[in-house]
């Protein structure tokens, strides 16, 4: 109950702030507004206000503030209006149709799906591989360092561009930009937990003459369940932030990422909000998932 | 009629570190025959674990000979010669206890019906009956550690190799242990190889007593137990025994200088 409160009044601070937030950011714009309109403002004439200081003008203003929370293209939009707008492109929109939050979060969603599929196999591969090869780990464990210094914004467009002209479109592209990003974690958790059983498992099974094939499924892989739950969750978050980056180069006409560019084309700050909360209850949802099936799997194995 | 199980001569390890090489064992000369209970003890640095290992082939000697039942340590573990228990009992939480008796059994391909019935019989052994279905975390250390032998006798090896079973146990488990250790050899007939820094331990269950002492590693006395088979903890108040415990303490002194 104690911690429910707490929870709370953080949140609470925060909607504050952002409101707060609002009146400066968007104190321009109204004023403009509200002169338009008739209303008396100070000082009068926009060229006058250009140069002054938001906080000042909100003094002299302090009539308006009410206004700065209910622009139709705010800078900032209020917490208020990003709600009215997710809930009308969620539950009050059929979700066939191309303005339904919904659909476009689907669309999202399986690249994310499918990168993080392509991803996670990839990262487990590379792992097992690094665990047994002192080649692998000398030879690939440095270049997958590097793939992660790359600004994906940079590279997604080339890959596109790539795989579009050896006849590679749809989700597959995305699919696999949204991989570049997830396999990483991937790797380096995995090879961590691979490694993880001590001396004494290992010359334990080396008294039983295991195989390294028998080590690897009855001892390290195992082992490293818990290593891999806590790439996974970093893994799919990546892929989701690689699905949205790569709707962005592409002029994507459906995806979360085509959302924040066509909003940003528009002036829809609104739209693009949505869009960002969108994307981030995505990502919780999909990261609590997987803490869900994290605690199953690791009680049934008796490592929780 | 004795049979040698294990023969080592004129045994020597040595570690090639930053610091120099490092004498681990040196010009060490052991027979052990079937049936016999050896501890190994002293202090720590002499190279008792490494000397159990050297016969378990999980390191290599750099001199001398060693033979298991005959053969290379290495193809005496291709025969399954050995059962090894380290200090750790080392279950796999993912595996209830049964499992994970099963564990050597499944790596050295027994059938299924097969793989129950020693694992029952082995529990029997150990006196965890009815806990196979247990996972580790429900147990007791004493219990972990029991199992682990349960899981080092499940394949029917001839040698068990101890390393400290009982080393991160306190006293009052450890003397219960002990005395059921004695139980399980005197059924099984096995012959044990028991590292230990304990003297009451070795004393109270070995028939050989093998007093080691460090720089370089080395054996400076072999001590033949007089006491019977059958022993009762009690036996540690008799003048036998403390005589054989003096025996094994001044070993000690003579091969360590406390003065380093």
């Amino acid at each position: 109950m104690k911690s429910v409160l707490a929870v709370l009044t953080v949140l609470a601070a925060i909607v504050a702030i952002w409101y707060a937030a609002c009146v400066p950011m968007n104190i321009k714009g109204v004023l403009t507004d509200l002169e338009r309109a008739g209303a008396q403002v100070v000082p009068e004439g926009a060229v006058a206000r250009r140069d002054r200081g938001a906080f000042g003008l909100v003094a002299k203003n302090s009539f308006a503030i009410s206004a700065t929370w209910a622009q139709e293209r705010p800078r900032l939009p209020a917490p208020h209006q990003v709600a009215v707008e997710l809930w009308q492109t969620t539950v009050m929109k059929k979700i066939t149709s191309k303005r339904s939050l919904v659909f476009h979060a689907w669309v999202t969603l399986s690249a994310t799906l499918m990168g993080f599929a392509i991803g996670t196999g990839l990262g487990i591969l590379l792992a097992v591989g690094i665990v047994h090869s002192r080649v692998m780990d000398m030879s690939v464990m440095p270049w997958a360092i590097v793939s992660q210094t790359i600004p994906i914004i940079a590279l997604a467009p080339m890959i596109i561009v790539v795989l579009y002209s050896i006849g590679v479109q749809g989700i597959l592209p995305k699919a696999i930009i949204s991989a570049y990003l997830s396999f990483f974690p991937v790797v380096v958790g995995m090879v961590k937990g691979l490694r993880s059983p001590d001396a004494m498992q290992i010359d334990l099974l080396k008294t039983y003459n295991a195989s390294p094939a028998q080590g690897f499924w009855k001892l390290r892989l195992p082992s490293s369940m818990p290593y891999l739950f806590a790439s996974l969750k970093i893994g799919i978050a990546s892929s989701l932030v690689g699905a949205i980056v790569a709707e962005l180069p592409t002029g994507a006409v459906a995806g979360l990422g085509a959302r924040l560019l066509a909003g940003s084309y528009y002036g829809q700050t609104i739209q693009i909000w949505s869009a960002l909360f969108a994307a981030a209850i995505l990502a919780s949802v999909l990261v609590g998932l997987l803490g869900v099936i994290q605690r199953i799997t690791l009680k049934r194995m008796g490592m929780a | 009629m004795t049979t040698t199980v294990i023969e080592a001569s004129g045994l020597e390890l040595t570690f090639q570190t930053s610091d120099g090489p490092v004498h681990a064992l040196k010009d060490v000369n052991l027979q052990i025959e079937k049936g016999d209970f050896v501890s190994f003890i002293g202090p720590s640095g002499c190279g008792k674990t490494t000397f159990l290992r050297v016969m378990a082939a999980l390191e290599q000697p750099t001199g001398g000979s060693i033979t298991v039942n005959g053969m290379t340590p290495e193809e005496a573990r291709k025969n399954r010669a050995y059962g090894y228990v380290f200090q750790a009992a080392g279950l796999y939480p993912w595996r209830t206890i049964a499992k994970n008796i099963k564990l050597p059994l499944e790596i050295m391909g027994y059938s299924r019906a097969d793989q129950d019935a020693r694992v029952e019989a082995v529990l029997k052994l150990v006196d965890l009956e009815g806990f196979g279905g247990k996972y580790p975390w429900q147990l007791s250390g004493g219990m972990q550690q029991r199992a682990s032998i349960a899981r080092a006798l499940a394949f029917d090896a001839d040698i068990l190799l101890m390393d400290e079973p009982f080393g991160a146990l306190d006293e009052i488990v450890r003397d219960h242990l002990n005395e059921q250790l004695l139980q399980l050899w005197a059924r099984t007939e096995k012959t044990i190889g028991f590292v230990t820094h304990s003297i009451p331990e070795a004393v109270y269950l070995s028939t050989k007593i093998v007093v080691m002492s460090p720089r370089p590693g080395r054996i400076t006395d072999v001590i033949e137990s007089p006491l019977p088979k059958e022993r009762p903890l009690e036996i540690r108040d008799t003048p036998e025994f403390i005589e054989i415990a003096h025996r094994v303490r001044e070993g000690l002194r003579a091969g360590h200088s406390y003065d380093e």
